[in-house]
């Protein structure tokens, strides 16, 4: 499991672009969002929290289909499948990959972008807490939507379609969170929520995709 | 005689087709009886005709919900013990379901208009079942990109598992949300919540009509997708040959 950890990073950062490219799509989409809305803090303070989420769905929905698209089309996918470890490990190796490759990243850089888009200070606790609790669920949701999609050739929008809706619950809590963070609200709901969901994606999802991955190499 | 037997498509054509036409008779007199009833029913004092529209909203977005339960129901009958009628009842249900998802929405708006004095607004109810509708299309899109039949019903399958279980946790993340404008039940049995018997019945009617309306449309297209089954059945062993 770690040598293919190993060897997923290898290949994400020699690809070009593993760990920067992510991080400079955030960074253009915090650059273009004052231009859409007004450069003023009162326009972009309520609108921070919202557009850095989105920008975090948005950079990891652009690296999913990368998941296991490359394998499957050298055949290391079907190797995977036949070696000992099972498929749902591999899964969830290829997703931690995934997230130590755009999650990551873009969670260390979020505070810098925060600053960007005025995001007061007191808030930016909660936007760390709330990306590091929900980007692991986005990678692996991302990771089952790779698997179902993988065969396909004109899979990418329909990679987007499929996933999309299964980040909704995800997006609500981390915004949530930050805008509670924001007020000095209370947060513990949704921490609890958003660390529920993402144990329960990492618990189950796994099956799910490994499920599809099957169906597919069949 | 066991339910299972109907995962016989032979046996699934025979009896369906003898069923149908009492399903369609059924499901035209209840929609059009029902509609015409509830058309004909006094307007209601704070409403006005507004209150009419419930008779096509309120069914149809019965409707939508129930049929996504039957696609899970039938996804996980195809996952477990591989009856290929049951998968591709699933699939001949989900754009019926999205069509009904499409009227309780263009009817709530419509609706929303005049009461609410806007046509849309995120409020839980809304916003869930705009979550659906994209839940629809994925599914149908996913079922008509695959090309391989039986991998298609497979991932379509997969997906409507986990799509239900995201479906619901939206459903009630989007309460935490916001709070909205729409009202509660209007019909629930544990609670005794219910409207005037003036519009009760016409609506239950309605309800009853639009059920049988899913139930002669699905099989249909159920029909219409064994045939298309066997027909590339037929062309395939004609190729071989």
């Amino acid at each position: 499991m770690i040598a293919l950890l190993r060897r997923d990073l290898r290949l994400a950062v020699r690809a070009g672009g593993g760990f920067g490219l992510g991080v400079a799509f955030f960074l253009i989409l915090c650059a273009l969002v004052p231009f859409g809305v007004g450069p003023d803090t009162a326009a972009l303070q309520p609108i921070a929290a919202g557009i850095l989420w989105l920008g975090a769905l948005l950079a990891c929905l652009l690296s999913l289909d990368r998941i296991f698209a490359l394998d499957h089309e050298d055949g290391s996918l079907d190797l995977l499948a036949t070696s000992p470890l099972p498929l749902e490990g591999a899964v969830a190796v290829k997703a931690l990959a995934h997230w130590i490759t755009t999650g990551l990243p873009l969670i260390i850089a979020a505070p810098l972008f925060g600053i960007l888009l005025h995001l007061p200070g007191a808030a930016i606790p909660a936007l760390l807490v709330s990306l590091l609790l929900g980007t692991p669920a986005l990678s692996m949701l991302g990771a089952f939507g790779a698997a179902v999609t993988v065969g396909l050739r004109r899979g990418g929008l329909l990679l987007s379609l499929l996933v999309l809706p299964l980040y909704i619950p995800t997006l609500i809590f981390g915004t949530e969170m930050i805008r509670r963070g924001q007020e000095g609200g209370d947060m513990a709901a949704p921490i609890l929520f958003l660390a529920g969901i993402t144990a329960g994606v990492l618990a189950v999802i796994p099956f799910a995709a490994a499920a599809a991955l099957r169906v597919n190499l069949r | 005689m066991s339910i299972w037997e109907y995962a016989n498509p032979v046996k699934f054509m025979r009896t369906s087709g003898a069923v149908l036409p009492w399903v369609v008779a059924g499901a035209v007199v209840c929609t059009v009886t029902g509609l015409v009833w509830g058309f004909l029913t006094p307007e209601d004092y704070r409403q006005g005709s507004t209150v009419k529209i419930v008779f096509l909203h309120v069914p149809a977005a019965m409707m939508a919900i129930n049929i996504w339960v039957m696609m899970l129901v039938a996804s996980l009958i195809w996952l477990i013990r591989r009856h290929h009628v049951s998968a591709l009842a699933a699939k001949a249900a989900a754009p019926i379901g999205a069509v009904m998802t499409v009227i309780g929405l263009i009817t709530g708006a419509v609706w929303g208009q005049p009461m609410w004095g806007t046509w849309w607004e995120w409020d839980p109810r809304l916003t869930s079942f705009l979550i659906l509708l994209l839940f629809y299309i994925g599914y149908i899109a996913l079922w008509s990109a695959v090309e391989d039949p039986d991998s298609a019903a497979d991932l379509t399958g997969v997906l409507c598992l986990v799509g239900s279980v995201f479906a619901l946790l939206s459903r009630y993340a989007v309460f935490f949300w916001n709070q909205g404008l729409h009202q509660g039940a209007s019909l629930s049995v544990q609670s005794g919540e219910r409207m005037s018997a003036v519009y009760r019945y016409p609506l239950y009617l309605t309800m009853l009509g639009f059920g049988l309306l899913f139930l002669s449309l699905m099989l249909v297209r159920t029909r219409t997708e064994i045939r298309r089954r066997r027909l590339a059945a037929l062309q395939a062993r004609e190729m071989r040959a």
